[in-house]
């Protein structure tokens, strides 16, 4: 069955795209319109491969060379710094992958850089993306615990790290509850704990919409975002390596991105990821003041009509803008995701794993709540194109489905 | 529920097989509003098995050529609780568990259905080779499949009435031939898939994947095989994994009379093996009959495995007086029983229970 066609497509935003609302920004937001144009001027045209020597492949460098430029300074870094990766996967792998499996820039004193890492060596939040986790299970590392809100506890944190640890990933926002690090806070205190010998690696793949990431993540080493996040095109992110972090390539090949990471550049999509970033960090303070209103009035709405809602992060000063991650109680989350399908909202819950089964939340374990109090937990999230229609429609399907479940149950 | 005529809101449980492929087919022809549904079951890190991603991929994709809707439903947690900790505590306690009929007690005709009813579904449709019908006197009636060779009502006797009024299975009246014909014609992408076989959450080499499977979960124990004089005669490596019945795998002497084990001393890790008279009883004695509230008494067709030979019988209490002797039925296993006065029909099963004597 298909959602009913739409009348009003400009009111509705996205969620024209449904029939009543789309809130799954978290999980990719709608394209810019002045990156989808640069997107296709730079496709319309023969373009030539800028590691050649002609004009033509000149032309498609500088073309590459002004759109690192260009978010340099929306990350704050230096152009130098800016390695361009197929998204946010790739850039925590070689975040990770790369800094562990380089000579150690800085040793520890009695540390034999040549001998392999051990297993106390990195560590990542409890609550990173896959994207992270992932690697630091395959590389041994620890996986440090968090506060009732998804922040990195900062008490436990000094007794948690070894002092030979060489890398620390925690992440500037989480994707899925919204919570915002004190990156500044960690990184004073893993310095103080390793004697300034650990780098510190920041997936601000979720961040980039809505905080000043060049601003909190001043301090840190190493930084991910990923292009489909903030407005860009899918397929093409960065990492942010500072002065001085030894590196070692996962893709070997023509030595591009100076030997960081090989492989000709989608250079269409890097210039798209430019053109996002300047539109991100131009509109950012007017979308977050307009979707932090939206955002409350959703939640509060709810809250009003129906009971047994938990907002999963109370604290809003604790989290972004976009993020309405809601526990329902006495409902499925995979019940609730059908109905609110079937009504024309999107929405999502946890991570999709392979099957396109929803997984049991691994944040939300980390944060301490359990199967029954994160059973209806559904992430609503927010973005630049969402409309206020949109809104009021979301929460008449919500409060419908809510419900319908919790009669059925009876 | 059978095949409806009036056009219902239909939930097809897709495992990516040609069966379910071909169920959902047929009630997108017979003009039902219809969405597939594929269930995570087991997969864990390595995803093997049944309905493995490649499975839910495939049933995604015959979906998509229905142009239906497709969700996956991830009940792994209640698989497991349900369906893969009773197999293994069973196999610990020396009886032989079946675990497709758990899964349909539980997850398929239980969780699932009453998911699909709040969902604002009007009935369940599956793959399996098995008829709904209703009798005389109004009562839903699981009865086989045209193709007897293939019918699956034995795992299905679970299913309770409330749930058989909501329940169809398309494929029920066609022959398996039929089912990949209508399936290549269609055009579904798993027209020549084979059939999944043996437990769906055990992959790999049929001879070993099942010790293998246990030996990493519970405490395998070596057992003296003995005949009934007492007489060490060999041993086995794990008697969790010895069955009622079992003539191979005994590290028995060839030659002789063939001889199987007619009863398993699990505290003792003792296996006694007879020959064929020694393995036939004149009763058993079962659980708990299902569907709950079903009251069965007097004489019934009693089928003991799911391809197994009909033998007639006849219930008092909770034991099968069998007219004839038959090979002792192993712990752990159903019987299901069907109707005399329609011997398609299944009026019930029951878990044979352990004898008395021995527990």
């Amino acid at each position: 069955m298909r959602a009913e066609a739409v009348s009003k497509p400009s009111e509705l935003g996205a969620g024209a795209y449904l029939g009543h609302a789309y809130l799954d920004h978290a999980a990719t937001t709608v394209l810019y319109p002045e990156a989808r144009l640069v997107l296709l001027d730079w496709l319309s045209e023969p373009r030539g491969n800028p590691s050649g020597a002609h004009r033509l492949a000149r032309a498609a460098r500088r073309a590459l060379d002004d759109a690192r430029d260009d978010l340099a300074a929306a990350l704050g870094c230096g152009p130098g710094d800016v390695v361009f990766t197929s998204g946010g996967t790739e850039a925590d792998n070689l975040a990770l992958f790369g800094v562990m499996e380089a000579p150690p820039a800085r040793s520890a004193p009695g540390v034999d850089p040549t001998q392999p890492c051990l297993r106390s060596a990195v560590a990542c939040s409890a609550v990173e993306h896959h994207a992270v986790l992932e690697p630091v299970h395959a590389l041994g590392g620890t996986v440090l615990a968090v506060d009732s809100c998804g922040r990195v506890d900062l008490d436990r944190l000094a007794g948690q790290l070894a002092p030979d640890t060489r890398l620390v990933s925690i992440m500037a926002v989480n994707n899925e509850v919204g919570t915002i690090n004190d990156l500044a806070a960690v990184v004073a205190m893993v310095r103080e704990r390793t004697g300034g010998r650990a780098l510190l690696h920041t997936d601000a793949v979720a961040a980039f919409p809505w905080i000043d990431v060049a601003e909190a993540a001043a301090s840190v080493d190493l930084l991910s975002i990923s292009a489909h996040k903030f407005g860009g095109p899918p397929g093409v992110g960065a990492l942010v390596v500072r002065p001085g972090v030894a590196l070692r390539a996962r893709l070997l090949g023509g030595g591009q991105e100076r030997d960081r990471r090989s492989g000709t550049p989608n250079v269409a999509g890097i210039m798209a990821m430019a053109a996002a970033a300047r539109q991100t960090v131009a509109q950012r303070p007017a979308t977050v003041a307009r979707v932090a209103a939206q955002r409350d009035r959703f939640v509060d709405t709810l809250g009003q009509r129906l009971d047994g809602v938990r907002e999963t992060v109370p604290d809003r000063a604790a989290k972004v803008a976009g993020n309405a991650h809601l526990c329902f109680e006495g409902v499925a989350s995979e019940e609730l995701l059908f109905l609110l399908d079937r009504g024309g909202v999107g929405a999502s819950a946890a991570s999709s794993c392979a099957s396109g089964a929803i997984q049991i939340s691994h944040v939300l374990a980390a944060m301490g709540i359990d199967r029954v109090g994160g059973g209806g937990a559904v992430r609503f999230t927010l973005g630049w194109t969402t409309t206020d229609v949109e809104i009021d429609r979301g929460l008449d399907v919500v409060i419908d489905a809510v419900q319908q479940l919790r009669r059925a149950r009876r | 529920m059978s095949t409806a005529s009036r056009q219902a809101r239909v939930m097809v449980a897709m495992s990516g097989g040609v069966d379910s492929s071909v169920s959902a087919a047929l009630c997108v022809a017979a003009g039902h509003e219809v969405v597939g549904v594929t269930l995570k079951l087991w997969g864990g890190v390595t995803d093997k098995g049944c309905c493995s991603v490649a499975d839910v991929d495939d049933a995604r994709r015959v979906a998509d050529q229905l142009g239906i809707d497709h969700h996956v439903f991830n009940y792994a947690e209640e698989f497991s609780a349900h369906v893969v900790d009773p197999y293994l505590s069973a196999h610990g306690q020396g009886t032989t568990p079946n675990p497709c009929i758990e899964c349909n007690r539980h997850i398929k005709f239980n969780l699932l259905h009453h998911r699909a009813m709040a969902l604002g579904f009007d009935a369940v449709a599956t793959g399996h080779h098995a008829r709904v019908r209703r009798n005389g006197e109004g009562q839903w009636r699981l009865a086989r499949s045209v193709d007897v060779a293939k019918d699956q009502s034995y795992v299905l006797y679970t299913v309770t009435q409330e749930v058989l009024a909501t329940t169809m299975f398309p494929v029920g009246e066609l022959t398996k031939d039929e089912v990949r014909q209508l399936a290549a014609d269609t055009g579904l992408r798993t027209a020549a898939k084979p059939d999944s076989q043996d437990v769906c959450f055990i992959a790999g080499n049929p001879a070993t994947a099942r010790q293998s499977f246990l030996g990493e979960r519970i405490a395998l124990h070596p057992a003296r095989v003995v005949d009934q004089a007492g007489q060490q005669l060999s041993t086995v490596a794990a008697v969790e994994l010895v069955t009622i019945g079992q003539r191979r795998g005994l590290g028995l002497a060839g030659g002789a009379a063939a001889r199987y084990v007619v009863d398993i001393d699990h505290q003792t890790a003792t296996v006694t093996v007879g020959d064929k008279a020694a393995l036939r009883r004149d009763r058993l004695e079962f659980q708990a009959v299902a569907p709950p509230g079903t009251s069965l008494h007097g004489p019934v067709l009693v089928q003991c495995s799911a391809h197994g030979h009909i033998q007639a019988g006849r219930i008092e209490g909770s034991t099968l007086f069998w007219d004839q002797p038959q090979p002792r039925v192993a712990p752990g296993q159903s019987v299901v029983f069907y109707d005399p006065a329609a011997p398609d029909e299944v009026l019930g099963g029951a878990v044979v229970a352990i004898p008395l004597g021995n527990r």
